[in-house]
């Protein structure tokens, strides 16, 4: 095997990107040189983030590709680098989307064009970094930095509240992250490392353990989010442009999920289970009532926001049901709902840039004036639902099993959520896509593009193919919850 | 070739989806009946050939593995899937030849029979898989193919909302069904039909820890199941679906009624019956249920003047008799209704589309009549149809229902003969919705308008073909294939898969059961035929009497019960004002103004205050200097 040090290279590989759109000419008024390097730059970073699962050794449970780097002077805080089954598919999923975002985007024009492609590859950059640290430190840092391009993003390029939104995302989510920043300090003092693998082999006294719990919870409950913490959520996504949405929704949201997974779940058991049905109890409650909240919304893209509370929901059910079926669950409905709401929010998307308004009410009958938009619309509302043979299925099922094994009142409950998302989604479906052509659309509209038609074959495909054949992802990510899932102690529920 | 049987639908829905705008309709029309048809003859050969090979499974790799959980794909061959396969290819591909002739002016038609391939291809995938979880995604793709054939017509309010309610309502019923999946999964480690069978026996006393009830663990599984079924197979408080399915085109109606989706709930029922033969509670819930939706239905369907929802009506009606053979554990004669319901319901709708197509797309009954003259050929198949329902002797559905109801006349519950009763009731109320729907539209003074009545035309002989060879098979099927299901030799087969209570052969019957009993059903249908007979041509003006007379009764049937409103009140409104309660108060109101928004606003006030103090003022500051001299210097002085 050819040693390259391939995560630091997928995380520079954007910057470079970066600088030389920096440096491209300012006078191209579409800016159409500078999306032919990001696009270059994001579709390299892909495919070279392909090198990972290929030489990924999938028996090993341990961190793999390991660099690391020194940093403070000091054997304890390095720079460290690493994945394992847990982390690896996060990253293929963030090159994925970052470089459909790119593919979406070419044929548009926006205002600071430039500065708007930087911004997502540095985001690219960051979130690569984040999900590639094993050091709580290298950690704690990227997680912050992606607010930065984020807040950006939405407080820039976003809509008419975008202020108020890009605000209400980073007050909601410092928040969390102070808390957590103390909770690695008092990790670092208490023994003298802040490296994940070397973590995992410590305990801690229970009543340490439940406060740190709390302190990374707050963090990630903010990210993922749970119920109550979840209202920036709708308002970020509303006021987002399209690209800022897909990777919101798409990879943000799921830095949560993983979060729970690496720390919560893996450092901290005892109080993981002490705690148990606290998440639950937020969890039925996320998908109970963002299913009501999202079945009464008006705004396309409001709707989509809370359905995905009410999948992360399923999540982190999965999650602190800690068996095996459920971190499975858990880790496929990130992906999936990571692939569907993205394409999703495309979506919502094309109609914006067609119509330049979200309102359900102003549309009506489009599939006439656009079949094809309309069959791929309904393909993605489907696996939404969790329809059997899309992904969305695959993570409902085995997190609600696992679910069900630990306690059947919380499953049962949840379950609900399948029938509310068909109501919410095919509502959507019949209001914007059937019935009567409304007055709006009485002119001629355009289908889709071909970056569109390609956005949307390639999305498509990727949901049928882990929905057909999960295993392909479940597979890299066995040997590592085998390892969580031995260390966790057995729980009473 | 059992594959083939199975995935040349499939092919078929393909075929017609990306090649719609690429090659002529008349060529893909012909392709997608040509591969139905091979699939006709494909599962024809492979249920011969299963009778030398035996049984088989094919797998074609695995789905989800995860743990103790490993899912395949996988078909089963087994004489039911092969039987049910042969079955649903039978009428599926008449249907499609009907459909060329039916949708010939639809200018989406390519795409309907590609629909009507994949909703093929579920139903198949359905009966033929081995584990349930890919039952489970043939269940719900039948879901979805009857949610896009019901709403075809998309440019009607009225059949999207029919096409939504649809998918809703089975999504209850899917609930139940995935819950019952999760708790087979916990009780017995395994969601394959096969090794549950195998591991039946030592979990037949074994609980489990519901909501905090420890309940029979079988029971609960079978109880949850039957939910699923009830959404499928449209049962009472779950049938609300059905009739507004009746938005999509006429071989729609077909599709989902006689051959397949209803089916399926009764499929799953007669799969998993040694199940249910391990829990008497559930078998009793059936039974009720059952007849519950029997007599409903079929009371409903008097007071109707849609010909579809007449039909529909029926099926629900004769699905309850299915549930309740199956309540009295007599499955293969629930198996032989179902195969023989399918012919004749197919059969029924067909017709009624024949009908409607050439009344101009009318389908209130009122305004149809003397009709047979014109259209006699539909109006004999429609004849037989009509009769093989109500149970006439030496029809299709004579062998079958007469079956079901001596059964139940044998079974063991308590309150068999109160079943038994309800079961004749239901008799005596098909004969008259159906010589009401016979009359009203074939007899009697046409009352359409003059146009329409001139336009008035036999369908093409495309339409027709597919409605005799049905007919021939409402009439035959029963007379040649009852004992298939009651002979000894067979039964022994049929315990391979199923349950079977051997005792219960032909001789038994004869036997067990006063000749009085037996030929009640027989009794009731004259009685109501003559009923018929004099209200609609001796006594005309009788039924508009009683109907004046007892309006209050009356709108309680027309209005099926007031079910629809119940759930409109206890359920939909209350959710959708939930759903405003929570977004608007606790999420905006409560949530954003305590949280975000309530801090930056402490943040910002106390800010404000705060700042108040700089007014940059000299004396302000001189002021409050010498207050503070004055307090640190008293403070001093009180302490030293």
């Amino acid at each position: 095997m050819l040693n390259l040090p391939i995560l630091p290279i997928l995380i520079i590989l954007p910057l470079f990107g970066l600088v030389f759109i920096l440096f491209s000419s300012e006078v191209d008024e579409f800016a159409k040189q500078a999306k032919k390097s990001a696009l270059w730059t994001t579709a390299s970073t892909f495919f070279l983030s392909l090198y990972l699962p290929f030489n990924f050794e999938k028996d090993i449970p341990h961190f793999q590709f390991v660099n690391s780097f020194n940093w403070f002077n000091s054997e304890n805080i390095r720079f460290s680098l690493g994945v394992d089954g847990i982390s690896m598919p996060f990253i293929i999923l963030t090159t994925f989307l970052v470089l459909v975002c790119m593919i979406f985007i070419f044929p548009q024009s926006k205002k600071k064009m430039r500065m708007y492609l930087c911004s997502f590859l540095l985001l690219e950059s960051f979130l690569i970094g984040t999900f590639s640290a094993i050091d709580l430190f290298s950690f704690y840092i990227f997680f912050e930095s992606i607010l930065i391009p984020m807040y950006l993003i939405i407080g820039f390029w976003g809509g008419e509240r975008r202020i108020y939104s890009a605000y209400k995302f980073f007050l909601y989510t410092l928040l969390g992250s102070v808390l957590m920043l103390i909770a690695i300090i008092f990790l670092y003092q208490e023994f003298g490392t802040t490296s994940i693998p070397k973590l995992l082999d410590y305990t801690l006294p229970f009543y340490i353990q439940s406060w740190l719990w709390l302190a990374f919870f707050s963090s990630f409950a903010v990210k993922i989010p749970m119920w109550p913490f979840h209202t920036w959520l709708p308002d970020a996504h509303v006021e987002a442009p399209t690209e800022g949405s897909v990777i919101l929704a798409g990879i943000l949201l799921k830095l949560g999920g993983y979060g729970f997974i690496r720390f919560n779940l893996s450092i901290l058991p005892d109080a993981s289970i002490f705690f148990t049905p606290f998440v639950y109890f937020l969890s039925v409650v996320a998908v109970i009532y963002t299913s009501f909240i999202a079945l009464v919304q008006e705004d396309m893209k409001k709707l989509i926001a809370y359905s995905s509370v009410a999948h992360m929901g399923f999540v982190t059910l999965g999650i602190f049901s800690a068996n095996i079926q459920g971190l499975h669950g858990a880790i496929i409905q990130m992906i999936s709902h990571g692939v569907i709401s993205a394409a999703l929010f495309f979506s919502i998307g094309s109609i914006y840039n067609r119509f330049q308004t979200k309102e359900i009410v102003f549309f009506g009958g489009l599939a006439f004036k656009m079949p094809k938009f309309s069959v791929f619309f309904l393909i993605f509302s489907l696996s939404a639902i969790g329809f059997p043979g899309t992904s969305g299925f695959v993570g409902e099922f085995l997190t609600l099993l696992s679910a069900y094994s630990k306690n059947t009142l919380v499953a049962v409950l949840s379950s609900t959520g399948v029938i509310l998302a068909a109501a919410y989604m095919l509502l959507l479906y019949k209001n914007v896509f059937l019935g009567e052509i409304s007055n709006n659309l009485e002119r001629k509209i355009d289908d889709l593009k071909i970056s569109e038609t390609f956005t949307f074959v390639m999305l498509s495909i990727v949901i049928f193919v882990i929905g057909i054949k999960p295993n392909i992802i479940l597979d890299y990510t066995t040997s590592s919850l085998d390892r969580i899932i031995k260390l966790y102690p057995i729980s009473i529920y | 070739m059992f594959l083939f049987a199975i995935f040349l639908p499939l092919i078929s829905f393909f075929i017609c989806v990306f090649f719609n705008n690429y090659t002529k309709s008349s060529h893909l029309n012909l392709i997608s009946c040509f591969l139905l048809f091979l699939s006709t003859i494909a599962s024809l050969f492979s249920i011969i050939s299963f009778q030398s090979n035996g049984p088989n499974t094919y797998v074609l790799g695995n789905w989800i593995v995860s743990g103790s959980l490993n899912v395949d794909w996988s078909i089963q061959m087994n004489l039911l899937s092969s039987s049910m396969v042969l079955m649903v290819n039978f009428v599926s591909t008449l249907i499609h030849i009907y459909s060329v002739g039916y949708m010939n002016n639809d200018s989406r038609k390519i795409i309907f029979m590609g629909y009507l391939g994949l909703f093929t291809f579920f139903m198949l995938f359905l009966v033929s898989s081995s584990n349930l979880v890919q039952l489970f995604l043939g269940w719900e793709g039948v879901g979805l193919t009857s949610y896009l054939l019901i709403g075809f017509w998309n440019y009607k309010a009225s059949a999207n909302n029919a096409a939504l309610k649809a998918f809703v309502v089975n999504r209850v019923g899917d609930f139940g069904l995935l819950i019952a999946l999760f708790t087979l999964f916990i009780v017995f480690g395994t969601l394959n039909v096969n090794e549950i069978m195998i591991l039946l026996n030592s979990h037949f006393d074994s609980n489990f820890s519901f909501l905090g009830f420890d309940i029979h663990a079988i029971t609960i599984i079978t109880i949850l199941l039957f939910i699923g079924c009830m959404g499928k197979s449209a049962q009472f408080g779950l049938h609300v679906w059905l009739p507004d399915a009746m938005e999509g085109p006429t071989p729609v109606s077909a599709l989902i009624h006689a051959a397949t989706m209803v089916t399926a709930g009764v499929f799953l029922l007669i799969l998993v019956s040694p199940l249910l033969e391990a829990s008497g509670l559930t078998r009793n819930l059936i039974l009720i249920i059952g007849s519950l939706t029997c007599i409903f239905a079929s009371s409903v369907a008097i007071f109707q003047n849609d010909i579809k929802r007449i039909i529909a009506y029926s099926t629900c009606s004769q699905l309850g008799y299915m549930f309740m053979s199956i309540g009295v554990s007599a499955y293969s004669i629930a198996y032989f209704h179902l195969l023989s319901h399918a012919f004749f319901k197919a059969l029924l709708f067909l017709g009624a589309g024949s009908v409607i197509h050439s009344m101009s797309d009318e389908q209130n009954i009122k305004k149809m009549g003397g009709l047979y003259s014109k259209i006699p050929v539909t109006y004999i198949c429609m004849l037989i149809g009509s009769c093989s329902l109500i149970g006439l002797p030496f029809f299709s559905g004579y062998y079958s229902k007469d079956l079901i109801l001596e059964f139940i006349y044998l079974g063991e519950t308590t309150f068999n003969s109160y079943v038994f009763f309800i079961g004749i009731l239901g008799v005596f109320f098909t004969t008259i919705y159906s010589t009401r729907l016979i009359i009203h539209v074939f007899h009697g003074k046409n009352l359409s308008d003059e146009k329409v009545f001139a336009h008035i035309h036999e369908s093409s002989a495309i339409m027709i073909v597919p409605l005799v060879i049905l007919a021939v098979f409402a009439i035959f099927y029963g007379m040649i294939s009852h004992h298939y299901f009651l002979d000894k030799n067979y039964l022994n087969m049929w315990s391979q898969i199923i349950f079977v209570n051997k005792e219960l052969n032909e001789n038994y019957v004869l036997e067990n059961i006063p000749t009085l009993f037996r030929k009640l059903p027989l009794l009731v249908i004259s009685l109501g035929l003559a009923m018929c007979f004099c209200l609609y041509f001796a006594f005309r003006k009788f039924p508009s009497y009683l109907k004046s007379r007892f309006s209050i009764f009356c709108s309680f049937f027309t209005n099926k019960w007031f079910i629809d409103e119940i759930y409109k009140v206890l359920l939909i409104k209350p959710i959708l004002y939930l759903g405003k309660g929570f977004w608007k108060s606790i999420d905006i109101d409560l949530i954003d103004n305590l949280g975000p928004n309530g801090i930056t606003r402490v943040v910002r006030s106390s800010g404000l205050w705060v700042s108040k103090l700089q007014s940059g003022y000299l004396y302000h500051y001189v002021l409050s200097v010498v207050i503070g001299l004055t307090l640190f210097l008293s403070l001093y002085i009180y302490i030293f």
